[in-house]
């Protein structure tokens, strides 16, 4: 069985979460066995960009440590033989260009998602 | 995979915020109605659905005591999809994210409701005829 996860939903809780929940469960699954590819859509094309900083909140006396690493935790499902796959279109109409992805990261069009659906059993869209 | 229907939901949202609870559980009724298999992650916030300490109350504003209120509880509704599963031949496993529940105390649960991990979202996709995932937004 693969499964296709299609994310959309960005930046939501990731400073609570220090992850996006999306990213952390497929390479939570990934751990289990489970065969994965991702598409980032929407929003979420902004992840392929590496060196984001979200450190830095505090509140009070309170300084969170830890921040997100969105950019590592993509990188990393690259590593680990994910294909990641980002819609240029989306990439486009928030000014960013193929060529500042992350290395590994596979541009891909709209209109060739439907022949990518067809290499997969399910598709999840979070 | 046997003649019954299995499909696997995944939820990711709690209760009383938005419309996508009533419309998932509606779906799961139709599901356990017919006596499908029916998996159920809940994942983040859906983990405070089967939340066992939900309690209604009464409504001044709409001038309701406590009974004429009947307020809604997911609580409630699971314990009912799960008796309707079982009542028409299916089951409905509900299963909640062991990290999740830790991080918002939602340990005590209703029955019925166990603790698990990704890899049982993943299990339980792989043995279903499919599996739906209702994001957050």
């Amino acid at each position: 069985m693969k499964a296709l996860q299609v994310i959309s939903s960005a930046y939501r809780c990731t400073i609570e979460e220090q992850d996006d929940p999306a990213v952390w469960i497929t390479h939570a699954m990934k751990g289990q066995g489970a065969e994965l590819g991702v598409v980032l859509r929407g929003n979420a094309v902004c992840y392929s960009i590496e060196g984001q900083d979200a450190s830095g909140i505090s509140f009070g006396d309170w300084q969170q440590t830890n921040p997100p690493r969105l950019d590592r935790d993509i990188a990393s499902l690259v590593d680990k033989g994910i294909d990641v796959y980002v819609i240029e279109e989306d990439a486009r109409e928030r000014g960013i260009t193929s060529s500042a992805f992350m290395p590994g990261l596979k541009p891909i069009t709209r209109a060739a998602l439907a022949g990518l659906f067809a290499e997969y059993d399910q598709i999840w869209n979070w | 995979m046997s003649d019954k229907k299995a499909l696997t939901f995944s939820i990711m949202d709690g209760p009383f915020e938005q419309a996508r609870i009533v419309t998932v559980l509606r779906m799961i009724d139709i599901a356990a109605k017919r006596g499908y298999k029916i998996s159920v992650f809940a994942y983040e916030g859906a983990v405070s659905l089967p939340f066992a300490k939900q309690a209604q109350h009464p409504n001044a504003v709409h001038g309701n005591d406590l009974a004429e209120e009947n307020h809604p509880l997911a609580k409630d509704w699971i314990a009912a999809l799960m008796k309707t599963a079982r009542d028409n031949g299916g089951e409905l496993d509900w299963i909640n994210c062991g990290l999740c529940v830790d991080e918002r105390g939602m340990g005590d649960a209703i029955d019925g409701v166990r603790r698990g991990t990704p890899g049982d979202l993943w299990s339980c996709a792989s043995e279903s005829d499919n599996t739906l995932i209702v994001g957050t937004r």
